[in-house]
């Protein structure tokens, strides 16, 4: 019998978005195997997020509420759900796929016995059960995989791959977990911003021009500031940029640095790896010069140019100036 | 402080892919094997530890023969000696089943640390560490991007969350770090370096060396197993301006002019 756990991330009392997906996914997930599904929250006075969750259409939503549970620990977390999953047997466990449960995650499929499925982005049932699709090769392919493991299966879900607008409205009883197994294994000592200095902030850019590892170098950034210039574009970067040390880190885009939507994104040598996508496929056009016209980014991309961006961005550049001209 | 570290050897995608056969990955007998990107910056945070603290780095990497030269890249780089993971019965694994090797075999000796990438530039999974970490009953950090050791046996480690902001955390240790690419930079080796390393030993262990049951490694101990791979459908996809450089810049600046409005 199906039992479909949500397991759900939250801060100052409020649903992560992506724990929304999850429901989302998880719901349907649940719908597939013909059941309901459950959710599972983790925290130290979060009745407000109990609340959040009883509104969802769900056979339960299980609170583990202490105060061991206050701040996230991987041990606190896996420790309380590998009891639980002893305690109640779910055949699947699903995490959003994020900073925090992809931690802890893999640990507590090691924990359980059970199967690991990390990073799906879709799921299709057939007679021998679920095939899950997940990104590989940082999204320039796509895997179909299926757990062959012993259950529980524990998948997490990438941002964006279930809308959370789809979660069913309802109502669930929140119910007491157990939390005495809490075993936590770090001290928290604080948090702080990842770059030094004062921070740009490109989420109010109207337009963004960014650099990906295909730029080549710091040496290479001239023709690409000239294009910004002649846009009036503030510049971004894919992560391999910032940690080549080409430009700050307060210009990174992506899961791990800002997400962006503006009004017009140029992305100059990025593949289009998932952690980049998540940050910037909301903008309103977007554009990519890449020299692999097989590259992701162009599945995102309103205008694409497969081609060398160190002879296409000057062209670009002249003809925008032509343009402004001509347009007075 | 002795610290061993796992590297994982993937293939080089940054040109054009073909699918393999079979259609379940690519066809990698063309494309340069490289050590994953992730674990290059890992073996640099823990070269620059043990020169800090005195010690010794060892590398472990789980594979065919060919993960041989990967492993003699990192002595080149200064780790003291390595252990191949060297098994048919290895073959086709997941996070679990090789984490569960690696473990294995770094619990043979004694480590203050062990330290990974994040996450393979392959598979992708970003749990192999963890796996190792619950395997060795060790506390465990993933995406650390900055270690410092501490008297008393415990290490502050910084570790990146979303949206650009890091949580500063401390450990225990022995403790498992899951490095995250850009914590450092890494050192290239030296014509000294790859010298010495034709003389350093690169150890090759079999499953039954390590005590392990064939079903519990490779693709016998997996969890998951791939049925295909495709590239990704084009959702919606580009409009692609053809030409030579000149002709699609234009192209591109008129429409961004006329259907975008922003010139």
């Amino acid at each position: 019998m199906a039992k479909v756990w949500i397991v759900v991330q939250h801060r100052d009392g409020k649903l992560h978005r992506m724990s929304r997906e999850a429901v989302a996914a998880g719901q349907a997930l649940a719908a597939a195997l013909g059941g309901r599904g459950e959710a599972v929250l983790l925290g130290s006075g979060v009745d407000a997020v109990a609340a959040a969750l009883a509104g969802y259409d769900l056979d339960a939503v299980h609170v583990a509420d202490a105060p061991a549970l206050a701040d996230y620990t991987p041990g606190g977390y896996a420790g309380v759900l590998a009891a639980a999953v002893a305690a109640h047997g779910p055949s699947h466990l699903v995490f959003a796929h994020t900073y925090q449960s992809v931690e802890y995650m893999a640990r507590l499929a090691h924990d359980v016995g059970g199967s690991l499925v990390p990073e799906i982005v879709s799921f299709e049932g057939d007679s021998e059960g679920i095939v899950w699709t997940r990104p590989v090769l940082g999204g320039k392919l796509t895997a179909r995989v299926r757990a062959t493991g012993p259950s529980p299966v524990l998948v997490s879900v990438q941002s964006g791959s279930f809308a959370a607008d789809d979660a069913v409205a309802g109502s669930a009883e929140p119910c007491p977990l157990d939390a005495s197994a809490a075993a936590v294994d770090r001290e928290i000592l604080g948090v702080e911003a990842a770059a030094e200095g004062e921070q740009i902030d490109l989420t109010a850019a109207e337009i963004i021009v960014a650099v990906g590892r295909g730029v080549g170098g710091a040496d290479k950034m001239g023709a690409v500031e000239e294009l910004a210039k002649a846009l009036g574009a503030e510049i971004g970067a894919s992560r391999p940029v910032i940690d080549g040390g080409w430009l700050e880190r307060d210009r990174q885009i992506g899961s791990s640095g800002q997400t962006v939507a503006p009004k017009l994104y140029v992305a100059l040598g990025i593949s289009g790896a998932i952690q980049h996508l998540v940050g910037m496929k909301g903008s309103g056009t977007i554009v990519a010069i890449n020299k692999d016209a097989g590259a992701p980014i162009f599945g995102v991309a309103r205008y694409g140019i497969a081609g060398d961006l160190h002879e296409v961005v000057p062209e670009l550049t002249a003809a925008i100036l032509a343009a402004k001209e001509a347009a007075g | 402080m002795r610290i061993a570290v796992c590297v994982k050897q993937v293939p080089d995608t940054e040109g054009r892919l073909r699918l393999a056969a079979d259609g379940r990955w690519i066809d990698d007998e063309e494309l340069q094997m490289v050590v994953n990107e992730s674990d290059e910056y890992a073996l640099e945070e823990a070269l620059q530890i043990a020169e800090r603290t005195g010690g010794e780095v060892v590398v472990f990497g789980l594979g065919p023969a060919r993960v041989a030269e990967a492993l003699r890249k990192c002595l080149a780089l200064g780790a003291a000696r390595a252990v191949h993971l060297l098994d048919d019965a290895f073959a086709g694994g997941d996070a679990m089943s090789t984490g569960r090797a690696l473990a294995a075999a770094v619990a043979r000796e004694e480590f203050d640390l062990v330290l990974t990438g994040s996450q393979s530039d392959d598979d992708g999974f970003g749990a192999t560490g963890s796996v190792v970490a619950a395997c060795l009953g060790w506390p465990h950090a993933w995406l650390v991007m900055g270690v410092e050791i501490e008297d008393g046996g415990t290490a502050k480690v910084t570790r990146e969350m979303e949206s650009g902001m890091n949580e500063v955390l401390r450990l225990r240790l022995p403790a498992v770090l899951e490095i995250q690419a850009g914590i450092n930079n890494p050192r290239y080796a030296s014509l000294k370096g790859i010298m010495q390393a034709k003389r350093k030993e690169i150890a090759a262990v079999a499953a039954a060396d390590l005590g392990l049951d064939p079903g519990a490694v490779g693709a016998a101990g997996a969890t998951l197993e791939v049925l295909s791979v495709a590239f990704p459908a084009a959702v919606g996809g580009a409009q692609m301006l053809e030409g030579d450089a000149a002709t699609a810049a234009k192209a591109l600046a008129e429409a961004l002019q006329k259907e975008v409005g922003v010139i």
